[in-house]
Parts: structure tokens; C-alpha cells; sequence
């Protein structure tokens, strides 16, 4: 077979796996800071594993390495299909494969090093920062390329949301990471102040909006459909709220700063803008829940599409959730609290990775000539430690993170604070436990993952898959 | 911020709100007919991806133009349009400013009659005693301990031994200006490494009483003397512990010994006059007092 009349399935393979495998990785360095926050001894008095160092090393982890691997595999499978061409440039994207695991691999050695620039989610020192513009840059090219070597007309959905994802991602990261390099390992951000605070907080909000939900949304838009054999609710609802998504998320950023040194006219906007965002976000829930009706009783026997399914209703719930936390108001009581880490896991576990989980048990045995995985009773499995795991982590962060800010603002008649500070921790520590527990049920789901797919793809040579002709050009 | 930026702002914002509106007027500017739906799906990808054009929920729809609406009344009543005020003149600064004064309007007087008393009056006051608790725990805890016990390098205040003297006009310094503790680093003046080991070993055993044997001594009775006293009890103007009362703020052994000997140490205790005032320093000066008694 022509080389060009296959799909190049190979990078996709390989981002795949590698996404499995920097889940596991992720998590189980989350489930460690978990049992730090109870047993402050874990840590054994290394300065490589002090909680400061491995929580940076957590959310790179699971965000770049587990959810950046799934959209580089997603990504360059979704926009073949849907372009029914072969991706462009072969070797520029074996290059961004070996790239994005070289920046995770110095990511893994800097980080409990202790090699950090201080910013949340943008921690990486300047030499890799230049590595991660590189490859970006090249996943860009590769892309959207892609898109321009088409043989349909119409792009499809999916498409806009990943080209939104990886164009406005490689802005955040180029400008909020703007800084003098003083030695190899150590450098000084260009902005100073507030200035910085803003610049870190429109990247680490817009990383929410583009990296975790617009190219999620991209991976939605493919694999529900392509899942549940049925067609997408409305292409119109897909219009508005794409362009509503991609243009608000940019404003929200200040929310983050509320009650700080910000002025008060960027708080504002930061908080109506958030308000605003609920409707848009909304829109992709509905269309990709609606996508659904009609195949309901599919949830009964498909344990994909029930990941699927619960991803969406996580991604609804989180995202009137953020906008509620992002009005002052609430946010007096929430900010610095673990309702923000119960918020961004009921995102970034039920939303990010059931979505991840489902479409790669959709896509991976495509990847090796199957038409399904080698158990789906596994899947099930999986499905449910997912999903108890989940709410056993939202609900205990939740219930811990609102007492803890109904305890710091408590007066006595007197006027005097009710409860001195480590009160409210002692309060939390039986919540930490439940957030560990519901950390390690999800983690033994991965695991059961990691046997799935090893029994699916074992022994496999996979052959190469011809390009599908496009229906009507 | 200047009026160019201030219009950047506000015109910047307006467009975007104002694009909201159209964006939801355009795609919902006709009701997809029957057909309309159909049409679309004959677009296929990869086999069996179509689309559906089904109309905009009306329920999504008025969300949408909600959010932007109340968006709009916010930007007017608060700040947020540049440097346009909104007309309810809030900010944060003045609304912290008038919740510490209506604190202070409400609690200040209260605080102002503790405030007036002798502390050796308000330890026998069980409500100034537990305010001075709420206080202590907010403010003191931190490195006194929960308990008062102390830690290694912050002062035990159960007990009646002190630093800097436990008398309420003391214990009220103390709060409110800070204290700040030098043990000057001394490894220079050693000629030799055993000469610093006679002196940490004198040290040690001065509980015991002094060794005017001891090589040591010499030297204690011209360097450190100036300090801890001819007896070695201390200088609690100085805030010179007593080395003769087996009470250690940095520990008991040789090793800690000979630390604080040759590279000295410096204790800090932050003052909060400025932070919390003289009339809650009195009462928590009173609690702090009513614990060594």
C-alpha cells in the first residue's frame, strides 16, 4: 500500500500508550501528596519528596504528560479521519511524540529538584519552556496542515476545537513564560508584581479552557458520535458555543485574584465573563449529551459510552460550579479553601479523564485491527472504581473545603475568631482520608486499564489502515 | 490607569458583550424547519459522522442572553468599565475599611473597658480570660504551641521561667514592641577546637555549679559574664537566659551547646502592637500571665 493512501496510525499508537502509561504515573504521584497531607512523615525528611516539590510534579503529570499525551493521540487520529487524508509530515510528528516525552521526562527530574519558576502549571524552567514552544509549534504545523491537505470541504467540529486548543495554548505558553534566563536552571519572569499575578492567571485559567476543556471538547465531538453511531444534536448549538467558549474563557483569568492587589474594575470583569461562560460551556454538554438521544439503551450495554456519558455530566456540573465559585461572594468563602481541589478534580477526574478513559477504549483497539477490547466486563470494572472514586473525592473535598471557610470566617460574640487555623485542619484530616480513598479506587480502575489494554494490544502487528474516501468532497 | 487604557477597557468589553448578542441572534435568526435538519446530516465524516441541525434550546438561549444582561447591570452598578466607578461607588478597600469599622463600632468599646483595667484585675475575669484564649490561639499559637508549652527556639509560657521577666508589665512589653534575642556567634575567640569544647562542656555542667577549675571559667568571667551574670543566673533586661535552671530553649545536649556558643543565635518575637492594640495586648497579656499562675 501507498504510503500516503494510510493513515500514519504509528504517532497515534505511541501517544496511546504513553497516555496510559503517564496516568498511571500521575495519579499514583497524586495518591503520595494525598497520604503526605495525612502523614506529614512520608516524606521521610528527602528533600526530592517533600509535598512542595511532588504536588508541581502531580499536575504536570496528569495535566501535560496523562491529559497532553491524550490530546496529541486524539488529536492527530480525529483530524486524519475527519479529513480523510494522512497526517502531514511523518517525521515532524515522530518529532513531537519524542519531544513531548523528553519535556515530561525533564519535567520528572527538575521538579523534585527542585528546579521551578513558582508559576502554577507553568513551574518548567526556560530551557524547557523553549523545548515545549518547539514542539507545540510542530504539532501546530502537523495539524493544521492536516486540515489544509483535507478531502472534504467542510471542517469538522472537532477540528475547530482542537486548532482553537493548540493555536491559543501555544500563546498562553510563549507569553506567560516570557522571563530572563539568569544560569541554566534559573530565571526571572519579564513582568513584575500584579502584572505577573494577571499574566499567570490568564495562562492558568485559559490552560483550564483550552488545554482541559476546548481540546477535550475536540475529543468529545469525534468519539460520542463515533461511539454511539448516532449524529451530532446541532451544528448550530456547535457554532455558538465554540465561538462563545473561545472568546470568553480569554477574559476570566482574574477570577483567581479576587480580593487581592488587582484592581477592582479586572476583578469584575474576570467575574462577569466567568458568569457568562456558563451558558457556553453548557452548550457542548447538551449537544454531546443530545447526541445520545435515541441510543439510550445503548448506556446499558456500553461501558464506553457510559465514561462518556458521566465525562459529559461531570464536565455540566463542574462548569456551573466555576462560575458560581467565580462570583465574589462565593468566592470569600471558597478561595484557598479544598473546595478548589474538590472543583478542579470533579473537572479533571470526572470530566478530563473519564473522557480520555472512554475515548481511548473506543480508539485502541482501532489502533491495533480489533473491534473491541479484550474485556469488556474489564471496562465495566473500570467504569465504576471510576466513578465511585470520583465522587468519593469531590464529596469529601466539598464538605471539607466549605467547613473550613465557614471556620475561618466563624466570630464568637466578642468579636474574636472562634477557631485558630489548625482547628480547621484537624477538622479536615477524616476528609483527607476519604479523598485518599477515593484517590486510590480511581487509581485502581487505571490499573485495571493497564491490563485491558496490554491483553488487547499483546502479540498485535498492527497493520496499516487505508484513508477512507470521503462520502461527498 | 490612564483615560486610552481606561477606553481600551471599556470598549474592549462592550464589543465583547455586544458580539454575545449578535452571536446568539445570528445562529437562532431563523427556526431550523424540518428540512433544514435533514440537509445538514448529508454531510458525512469517516464513515458514519453526521450532524444534526436541531434549533438552540430555548431554555440554553435565555441562559445565555441572562448571564449577558445581568453582566451588563453589573458593569454599571460596580466597577469594572475602566475607570468608570459604577454608581454604587463600591470597592474593596472601602468595604474592608467599613467592616473594620463596624467591628470596631461594636466590639471596640467592650475591648476599650478591658482595655482600661489592671491586668492583675482581668485575670480574675473569666470573659477577659476567654477572649485572651480566642486571641492567644489566633495570634500566638503558631509557635507558642496550642498549649503554651513552647517548641524548640519559642519560649514555654506555662511555666515561670522567663526571658525577658513574667511580671504583666513584662509580659505587655513583650507583645507589643517584640523582643529580639542575640547569642552572639563566638567560634573566633577559641584558639582552639578543645578550648571550645572546655567551655561547652563548663557550660553544661553549670547547673551543677560553677567549675573555678575548669579553663573555662577564665573565659566566662570575661566574655560572658557581661550577659549571664557573675552566678550565671541570667539578665532578664538582656534577655539573658540563666544557664544555671536546666531550662533549654534550643535543647539540653553538648551539641546544641556548642552550636549556640560558636554560632550564636537570634530569637525574634514580632511585635503586634500595631496589629492588635493595646487593649487586646492587655487582655492577652493577662492570659499569658494567668498561665504561670
Amino acid at each position: 500500500m501507498d504510503n500516503s493512501s494510510s493513515y500514519n496510525d504509528k504517532v497515534v499508537r505511541q501517544f496511546a500508550i504513553m497516555t496510559v502509561v503517564w496516568g498511571v504515573v500521575g495519579m499514583l504521584v497524586g495518591l503520595i501528596i494525598a497520604a503526605q497531607l495525612i502523614w506529614p512523615g512520608l516524606s521521610m525528611d528527602v528533600p526530592w519528596l517533600t509535598y512542595s516539590r511532588l504536588r508541581p510534579l502531580h499536575t504536570n503529570a496528569v495535566i501535560f504528560a496523562f491529559g497532553g499525551s491524550a490530546l496529541f493521540a486524539t488529536a492527530y487520529y480525529v483530524v486524519q479521519r475527519t479529513c480523510h487524508v494522512r497526517l502531514a509530515f511523518d517525521k515532524l510528528a515522530a518529532f513531537t511524540f519524542w519531544g513531548w516525552q523528553a519535556v515530561i521526562i525533564l519535567a520528572a527530574i527538575t521538579l523534585p529538584l527542585g528546579i521551578t519558576q513558582s508559576k502554577e502549571y507553568a513551574e518548567l524552567e526556560w530551557p524547557i519552556d523553549l523545548l515545549i514552544a518547539v514542539v507545540w509549534v510542530s504539532f501546530g504545523i502537523c495539524y493544521l496542515f492536516t486540515i489544509g491537505r483535507r478531502r472534504v470541504k467542510h471542517i469538522y467540529v472537532a477540528n475547530w476545537f482542537y486548532a482553537a486548543f493548540i493555536i491559543t495554548v501555544a500563546v498562553l505558553h510563549i507569553f506567560n513564560n516570557l522571563a530572563i534566563p539568569v544560569s541554566l536552571w534559573k530565571s526571572y519572569p519579564i513582568y513584575s508584581g500584579v502584572v505577573d499575578g494577571m499574566m499567570q492567571w490568564w495562562y492558568g485559567h485559559n490552560a483550564v479552557g483550552f488545554f482541559l476543556t476546548a481540546g477535550f471538547l475536540g475529543m468529545m465531538y469525534y468519539f460520542v458520535p463515533k461511539q454511539a453511531n448516532r449524529p451530532i444534536y446541532s451544528y448550530r448549538l456547535s457554532v455558538v458555543h465554540f465561538w462563545a467558549l473561545i472568546a470568553i474563557y480569554m477574559w476570566a483569568g482574574p477570577h483567581h485574584l479576587h480580593y487581592t492587589s488587582l484592581p477592582n474594575w479586572a476583578q469584575s470583569i474576570g467575574m462577569v465573563f466567568s458568569v457568562i461562560l456558563l451558558a457556553p460551556s453548557w452548550g457542548g454538554m447538551i449537544n454531546g449529551i443530545m447526541t445520545l438521544s435515541g441510543a439510550w439503551h445503548k448506556l446499558r450495554t456500553d461501558p464506553v459510552l457510559k465514561f462518556m456519558i458521566v465525562a459529559l455530566s461531570f464536565y455540566g456540573m463542574s462548569t456551573f460550579e466555576g462560575p458560581m465559585m467565580s462570583i465574589k461572594t462565593v468566592n470569600a468563602l471558597s478561595h484557598y479553601t479544598d473546595w478548589t481541589i474538590g472543583h478542579v478534580h470533579s473537572g479533571a477526574l470526572g470530566w478530563v479523564a473519564m473522557m480520555t478513559i472512554g475515548s481511548l477504549y473506543c480508539l485502541i483497539p482501532r489502533l491495533y485491527n480489533k473491534t473491541e477490547m479484550y474485556s469488556i466486563k474489564l471496562i465495566d470494572v473500570h467504569f465504576w472504581t471510576s466513578t465511585i472514586g470520583v465522587v468519593l473525592y469531590a464529596v469529601s473535598m466539598w464538605i471539607a473545603g466549605i467547613t473550613q471557610g465557614l471556620m475561618w470566617r466563624a466570630l464568637n460574640e466578642d468579636g474574636t475568631l472562634t477557631y485558630s487555623f489548625i482547628e480547621s485542619i484537624k477538622f479536615t484530616y477524616p476528609y483527607y482520608g476519604i479523598r485518599l480513598l477515593g484517590g486510590l479506587v480511581f487509581f485502581s480502575g487505571m490499573l485495571v486499564m493497564v491490563y485491558n489494554v496490554y491483553m488487547t494490544i499483546r502479540k498485535v502487528q498492527p497493520a496499516p489502515v487505508p484513508v477512507v474516501q470521503a462520502v461527498r468532497a | 490607569m490612564s483615560s486610552p487604557w481606561s477606553w481600551y477597557v471599556i470598549l474592549g468589553t462592550i464589543a465583547s458583550l455586544i458580539a454575545c448578542f449578535w452571536l446568539v441572534a445570528y445562529a437562532n435568526r431563523q427556526r431550523a424547519s424540518e428540512s433544514e435538519i435533514k440537509e445538514s446530516e448529508s454531510h458525512v465524516w469517516d464513515e458514519n459522522i453526521r450532524e444534526l441541525n436541531n434549533p438552540l434550546p430555548m431554555w440554553w438561549l435565555w441562559l445565555f442572553i441572562g448571564t449577558v444582561l445581568w453582566s451588563v447591570f453589573y458593569l454599571i452598578y460596580y466597577p469594572g468599565m475602566g475607570n468608570f466607578d459604577g454608581l454604587s461607588g463600591w470597592s474593596q478597600e472601602q468595604q474592608y475599611a467599613d467592616e473594620v469599622a463596624a467591628a470596631e463600632a461594636q466590639y471596640g468599646p467592650m475591648f476599650a473597658a478591658f482595655g482600661a483595667m489592671e491586668v492583675t484585675a482581668l485575670v480574675d475575669d473569666p470573659a477577659a480570660l476567654g477572649i485572651g484564649q480566642s486571641l492567644y490561639q489566633n495570634y500566638c499559637s503558631q509557635c507558642h504551641g496550642s498549649t503554651a508549652q513552647g517548641a524548640r527556639g519559642f519560649p514555654n509560657l506555662t511555666d515561670d521561667e522567663w526571658l525577658y521577666g513574667g511580671s504583666p508589665a513584662q509580659i505587655e512589653h513583650s507583645i507589643m514592641l517584640g523582643r529580639a534575642g542575640v547569642m552572639p556567634p563566638l567560634a573566633g575567640v577559641f584558639p582552639t577546637e578543645e578550648a571550645l569544647d572546655e567551655m561547652v562542656r563548663y557550660v553544661q555542667e553549670m547547673p551543677d555549679g560553677m567549675n573555678t577549675e575548669s579553663p573555662a571559667h577564665q573565659q566566662y568571667m570575661t566574655l560572658c559574664i557581661a550577659c549571664h551574670g557573675p552566678t550565671g543566673a541570667g539578665l532578664q533586661a538582656l534577655g539573658a537566659p540563666s544557664l544555671v535552671d536546666n531550662v533549654y530553649l534550643y535543647g539540653s545536649s553538648a551539641a546544641e551547646t556548642r552550636i549556640s556558643i560558636a554560632a550564636g543565635r537570634a530569637g525574634e518575637m514580632p511585635a503586634f502592637g500595631d496589629l492588635i492594640g493595646s487593649d487586646r495586648a492587655r487582655i492577652l497579656a493577662a492570659y499569658v500571665y494567668s498561665l504561670s499562675q
